[in-house]
């Protein structure tokens, strides 16, 4: 992509915020893994390929699996957001391999919760839930 | 310049802006304790001896580092600052050892003298002494780890006045210590001897080697003629270790004290200084004006300044001058010409030259140059230090002293001779004698100010015969690179050099504030030996080295003509290569 | 069918709020008789508010009840899933959370409010799409097309943005001084040399959204006149380095750093310095001589680094935190930040909440919250319940506060009041088990080790501290040293050249403040109160206890363990090492530390 000007920069983010909305996902469903230093140390590239194997066998190719940064939730790492469109988005912690599994079948493929593992996102999103002046 | 007002103590100081807490107080005769800060270096803050007050504020500041402001009021003084201080000392005294009575500082330390003042009678911390080894590798300095203080006064030094960098602080925390990079030891290192570290360092962590022994022994010789010679630093700054002000010529004193240490033959080192003018001036003109040689001639009288020079500036080796120091020329002498005159073996002489510079130990066995009457041309060097010591416990009493002359036939001396000890010195020596040797005239005025003066490079132009002679002179080892680099840039481009004549000399001032001299040397004290000097050329009968008698002597009977095949195998010289590989 | 409404139980692993089982099985029996099968009711891991627990939430409204009883079951799922209104008197009280949080219209509960955190865990870090998706570079864009530099000075004092690396300076100050200075080359510093021990709040934030800190260095750029910046980053951060770079490599594809930035004709680029180890170099004097190739010794100010810093040039450095900061003040507007805090310190600070807690991580709260709502409603308490001592904030340079002062409000001013420091956010949590003679000892020890070396205050200071708490520690500590103590840590205090040694002796001025009462047992009665300090405890087996399983004799590392099977065993006190794993393994509660 050329550089950026200030129309340019303002069409992009504009056409960028539809795809990218955390909220409404944009209809796709997204497997977020933490993959600061705490969840890597933790096993978060397990845990990646846990549910690249498992939705491959699903063969869920839309869903998309990218990492992100430490969540807050240290103590439970590795954490996983799952979003789904249509269910509200939640943060699972001590995703293991196993937990990645049922996480597919379940929540993903089931369309249900899983039990236990579910944590509290630690704050209100300030992009996307609170309104600047 | 503007002025900034403030209080100190309750009273009202008004100063250029810029000035530093502890200038400020200075002016109204308040004296701030410091331990690391030195005058002639920018302010380390380490020690934490000068912290002061902010009144009405918690807040506490380092007067040698902290430039004052407008309405500041500051408090220098109350019990709470001196039970900081205090507790800092004890905490300093806690890794240094009690050795006061047998350390080379013994009375003279800065350590030693704030302690005394403070009262302090106990050491309430456990001592923590490292083992640390000491360095004796140099013929001039030694090294004792175990009582450095990390005051950073010697690196700041080595690496910021002299640009040597032979030592730097390594390792961290409480395992700091000073050393050359890599640990090496000093004489592996980019060293060039010249002592600046000694002489600024508070305590007994770096010091001369005192060879007062070597000279006792020589005494007690029956089968040795003892000779010294006397640098023209050490009259104007002795005096000094025996209450006299900085500055105060004391020559006569001087011969007087040598002879009753039971030394046989007095003779002066100025008149080796002469030797060098006739030697290096006619170098110097012809080099000038039959293109004898390259330009711009470079002196090299100076040992440290040989040193760095075969190490950094190898390829300027062509511009050296070919003679030898003042010091050693007169060795030479000592053992060939007087000794024939005495009907002496040169092996029967010993010769010792009290000099203010550490380097020189250095100089009389660097290389096979050294020993051109046969024998070691000059047998001990001790520092002006080492003499006040000797002359101390000899029972001499120096300020009784009758004045004495000097001995025949190699102790007379012209003014140009005695000029030597100041920055600038050698250069106007030699411009009043090649102008002599030019123009077959003498100098309306000998006194060649455009090269005097304490600023690091000073530039000037003389006029000799309408040549206009461009002269540089440098001193302070860091001032010479940026000399040099222009000399070099101007032969990389193919143009003409940018002077005919340099001179340098590594320690700031030059040699009458060289590394063996009397402690606690700052400008001030630089200026009046300076101004000392200066007086002993003016009282002196004749201004020029041509004009000595005894030179005039020596060439008639002795040595035939300057750069005569004699005078080049005696008082000429060779120098090495020796790039320095490490960075 | 798929279910659309879920209603989330805490059940905490650790939870001392009991019920959660039963206000489980109560929801889905009351869902089942009202045949809402688009109902699900599930257990989760802990959501907090411990101290106002047991907790429900439904979602996707995200309604948080506390207090919740099994009776309750039956109104919640018939008034609110079922009818659609909430139990008012269940709700947890939003307005306690939001006292720090100005900000209308905002229908949130949590206690964490993330502005410098807030595209941590959400964007994947090396996507700039995303960072862009989110507002980002909307304020560099605002700033270079719609302000001059006066306008940006202007918000940053009107937010009231302190410096966020433990000074706490005014951050709009700093950036005033540094643009008023005349100077051909200016530079702009990021301090991510993060040393504290157990601190990570800037390696979260730079692994975790880079671009805001690239970002706001160049908004700060344009606003003093620099043209480069540096990161200097401690090598032990190796992930954030490489995001780092990613994130400069992709900035710079796009316009947003380098050369005429969006089209403009400012100029602004970024290089990375990596440091070597040294937290001394974390103090900016000795970070500036790092940068420049030097040893990393502290040189003394004034003059300010605002005035003569890198290479001698005006330079602009602020902690990561605060960077992290800049992009939405500019663009939320100085007065929206400056809602949120106390009126000492506006905004919300980042603390690793680590040690004896339950809920260990990076946590961002309005500053004004207190001590007790970090610890218990966002830490969720002490593990195995054990007695809460102290929290140790501020690393190294700070201090412990104890129990007594659980509801201070955290905030610059209070903290210091009370021997303390905000410092860079460091938060260790300690419990009946930690010996508070122990924890000063293990901070001076570091400060010991990272000293740098050049003032004599520091150097040999805290070495002679530091072999007076061994001395204690041990069992030969005298009346003395706590006076010895005190002196060495004035002139520590007063003397030293830099932040670290003027504030090593803190952790022990400061333990000595609320804990003399452990030093004296440690000096008069060779006691650690707490059973931590080696030579002052012993292990025993209890005979009444012991059964002669053998698990401690099969553990003990140096088989000072005797005993046959079924007989009660002893511990041989001349060869014990003390390294507790009999007391570990034992099942019986057999094994005693005197």
């Amino acid at each position: 992509m050329a550089a950026l000007t200030r129309e340019s920069l303002k069409k992009l983010r504009d056409s960028l915020k539809k795809d990218f909305n955390r909220i409404n996902s944009a209809g796709k469903t997204k497997v977020v893994i933490g993959m600061g230093t705490c969840g890597l140390a933790a096993g978060a590239k397990e845990t990646e390929e846990a549910f690249l194997e498992a939705l491959a066998k699903e063969q869920r190719k839309d869903v998309v699996v990218s990492g992100t940064g430490c969540m807050g939730l240290c103590f439970a790492e590795p954490t996983v957001e799952v979003i789904v469109p249509g269910m509200p988005s939640v943060v699972y912690g001590n995703v293991d391999r196993e937990m990645a599994e049922r996480i597919v079948r379940k929540h993903i493929q089931g369309k249900i919760l899983v039990n236990d593992h579910i944590y509290d996102k630690p704050s209100v999103d300030i992009i996307e839930e609170l309104e600047g002046n | 310049m503007s002025l900034v007002e403030l209080k100190i103590n309750g009273e009202v100081v008004k100063v250029e802006k810029g000035t530093t807490i502890l200038n400020a107080a200075k002016e109204i005769n308040v004296n701030i304790p410091t331990l690391c800060h030195h005058a002639d270096l920018e302010p380390w803050a380490a020690c934490g001896m000068c912290i002061v007050k902010l009144e009405n504020s918690s807040k506490t500041v380092r007067a040698c580092a902290t430039p004052v402001e407008e309405g500041m009021s500051i408090i220098t003084h109350d019990p709470e600052l001196h039970g900081v201080r205090k507790t800092v000392l004890e905490l300093i005294l806690s890794t240094h050892p009690n050795e006061c009575l047998t350390c080379g500082r013994n009375q003279h330390c800065e350590l030693q003298t704030i302690a005394c003042e403070f009262g302090v009678r106990e050491q309430p911390y456990e001592k923590r002494l490292r083992d640390l080894p000491i360095d004796k590798s140099t013929p001039s300095i030694v090294l004792e780890p175990e009582k450095c203080i990390s005051c950073g006064r010697c690196v700041l030094v080595c690496q910021g006045l002299q640009n040597v960098w032979a030592l730097e602080f390594l390792f961290r925390g409480e395992n700091t210590r000073i050393a050359p990079a890599g640990d090496d030891v000093l004489n592996d290192s980019p060293c060039i001897k010249c002592g600046q570290c000694s002489a600024h360092c508070p305590v007994g962590a770096i010091y001369e080697k005192d060879e007062t022994r070597k000279l006792l022994d020589a005494i007690q010789d029956k089968n040795l003629h003892v000779t010294v010679q006397v640098a023209p630093s050490v009259r104007v700054a002795i005096g000094e270790a025996f209450g006299l002000e900085p500055g105060t010529v004391v020559t006569g004193k001087l011969y007087a004290a040598l002879r009753r240490l039971g030394i046989d033959a007095v003779f002066d080192t100025n008149f080796g200084a002469d030797l060098t003018i006739m030697e290096e001036g006619t170098e110097f003109v012809q080099r000038l004006t039959e293109g004898a040689g390259v330009l711009p001639q470079i002196t090299s009288c100076c040992p440290a300044w040989t040193d760095y020079m075969e190490k950094y500036y190898p390829d300027m080796i062509p511009n050296f001058s070919t003679a030898k120091s003042p010091m050693m020329m007169q060795g030479a002498m000592t053992k060939t010409y007087y000794a024939e005159k005495m009907g002496f073996e040169a092996r029967q002489i010993y010769s010792a030259a009290i000099m203010p510079c550490t380097a020189k130990k250095y100089e009389i066995t660097r290389d096979e140059n050294m020993y051109s009457s046969g024998v070691q041309d000059v047998d001990v060097v001790l520092t002006t230090r080492e003499l006040a010591r000797l002359i101390k416990s000899s029972g001499i009493d120096f300020l009784n002293l009758p004045d004495e002359p000097a001995d025949s036939p190699i102790g007379a001396y012209s003014g140009a001779g005695t000029i030597f000890g100041n920055t600038g010195g050698v250069m106007e020596a030699a411009l009043r004698t090649a102008y002599n040797l030019v123009t077959g005239t003498e100098l309306k005025d000998v006194e060649i100010h455009q090269v005097r003066g304490l600023d690091g490079i000073k530039e000037g132009v003389i006029d000799i015969d309408g040549t206009k002679v461009k002269v540089a002179v440098a001193h302070g080892m860091a001032n010479v690179g940026a000399v040099l680099d222009k000399v070099r840039m101007a032969a990389e481009k193919g143009e003409d050099p940018p002077y005919h004549f340099i001179e340098v000399m590594a320690c700031r001032g030059g040699c009458i504030a060289g590394g063996g001299q009397p402690y606690f040397t700052t400008d001030e004290v630089r200026q009046k030996r300076m101004e000392g000097i200066y007086k002993d050329d003016k009282m002196s009968e004749v201004r020029c080295s041509y004009q000595n008698p005894e030179i005039q002597i020596l060439y008639k009977d002795f040595l035939g003509s300057p750069m005569s095949s004699k005078s080049h195998k005696l008082l000429h010289t060779t120098y090495t290569p020796r790039p320095l590989h490490r960075l | 069918m798929n279910p659309e409404k879920f209603i989330l139980v805490c059940n905490g692993a650790e939870c001392r709020n009991p019920g959660a089982e039963e206000i489980y099985n109560n929801l889905r029996h009351e869902c089942s008789i009202h045949n809402a099968d688009d109902v699900q009711v599930i257990r989760t891991g802990c959501l907090g508010f411990c101290a106002h627990g047991p907790v429900v939430k439904t979602l996707p409204d995200e309604t948080l009840y506390a207090g919740v009883t099994p009776e309750d079951a039956a109104e919640i799922v018939e008034n609110h899933i079922i009818n659609g209104k909430k139990v008012e008197r269940l709700l947890y009280n939003k307005n306690e959370s939001k006292q720090n949080v100005k900000v209308d219209n905002a229908d949130f509960y949590q206690k964490q409010f993330r502005i410098v955190l807030r595209n941590c865990g959400i964007i994947d870090p090396e996507n700039i799409e995303e960072y862009i998706a989110r507002d980002g570079y909307a304020a560099l864009e605002k700033v270079v097309f719609d302000m001059n530099p006066d306008d940006i000075i202007a918000e940053l004092k009107s937010a009231g943005l302190r410096g966020r690396g433990g000074a706490g300076f005014p951050t709009w100050m700093k950036w005033n001084f540094t643009k008023q200075v005349e100077s051909d080359e200016k530079f702009v510093v990021c301090n991510a040399d993060e040393g504290d021990p157990g601190a990570y709040m800037d390696r979260g934030t730079l692994e975790g959204d880079p671009h805001s800190i690239l970002e706001a260095m160049t908004i700060a750029g344009y606003c003093i006149g620099a043209k480069k910046g540096y990161i200097y980053i401690r090598a032990e951060y190796p992930l954030a380095i490489e995001r780092l770079q990613k994130g400069m490599e992709d900035s710079r594809a796009l316009g947003l750093l380098g050369d005429n930035i969006l089209g403009s004709d400012f100029s602004f680029d970024i290089e990375i310095r990596l440091g070597a180890g040294a937290f001394v170099c974390g103090e900016e004097t000795a970070l500036i001589a790092s940068i420049e190739g030097e040893r990393g010794m502290p040189k003394p100010r004034p003059p300010f680094p605002s005035v003569k810093g890198v290479w001698g040039k005006p330079t602009l450095i602020n902690n990561v935190e605060t960077w992290a900061n800049i992009p939405v003040i500019i663009t939320r507007g100085g007065e929206w930040f400056s809602k949120i805090g106390t009126e000492d310190s506006r905004g919300t600070k980042v603390f690793a909440l680590t040690g004896k807690i339950r809920n260990s991580g990076l946590v961002e709260v309005p500053m004004g919250t207190t001590l007790r709502e970090i610890v218990y409603d966002i830490g969720g308490g002490i593990p195995g319940d054990k007695a809460f001592k102290a929290v140790q904030t501020g690393g190294p340079s700070g201090g412990v506060i104890p129990a007594e002062y659980l509801d201070t409000p955290i905030d610059y001013i209070h903290l210091k009041e009370l021997g303390s420091i905000m410092g860079s956010g460091g938060m260790i949590i300690m419990d009946e088990d930690d010996c508070m003679v122990d924890v000063a000892k293990f901070y001076l020890g570091f400060s010991v080790d990272e000293s740098c070396g050049k003032c004599s205050p520091c150097r040999i200071g805290g070495r002679t501290l530091y072999n007076i708490l061994e001395k204690i520690t041990t069992g030969n500590g005298e009346l003395e040293d706590i006076e010895k103590l005190k002196t060495i840590g004035k002139a520590m205090q007063t003397a030293s050249l830099c932040g670290l040694g003027q504030t090593a002796p803190n952790p022990i001025l400061s333990t000595l403040k609320y804990f003399e009462d452990e030093y004296l047992a440690h000096i008069k009665n060779h006691r650690c109160p707490s059973k931590k300090c080696k030579e002052l405890i012993s292990f025993h087996i209890l005979a009444d206890k012991c059964v002669g399983c053998t698990i401690c004799a099969k553990n003990c590392p140096v088989n000072v363990i005797d005993g046959a099977v079924r007989e009660v065993h002893t511990i041989d006190q001349s060869g014990c090492i003390k390294c507790g794993k009999c007391f570990e393994v034992c099942k019986f509660n057999a094994v005693f530390i005197k």
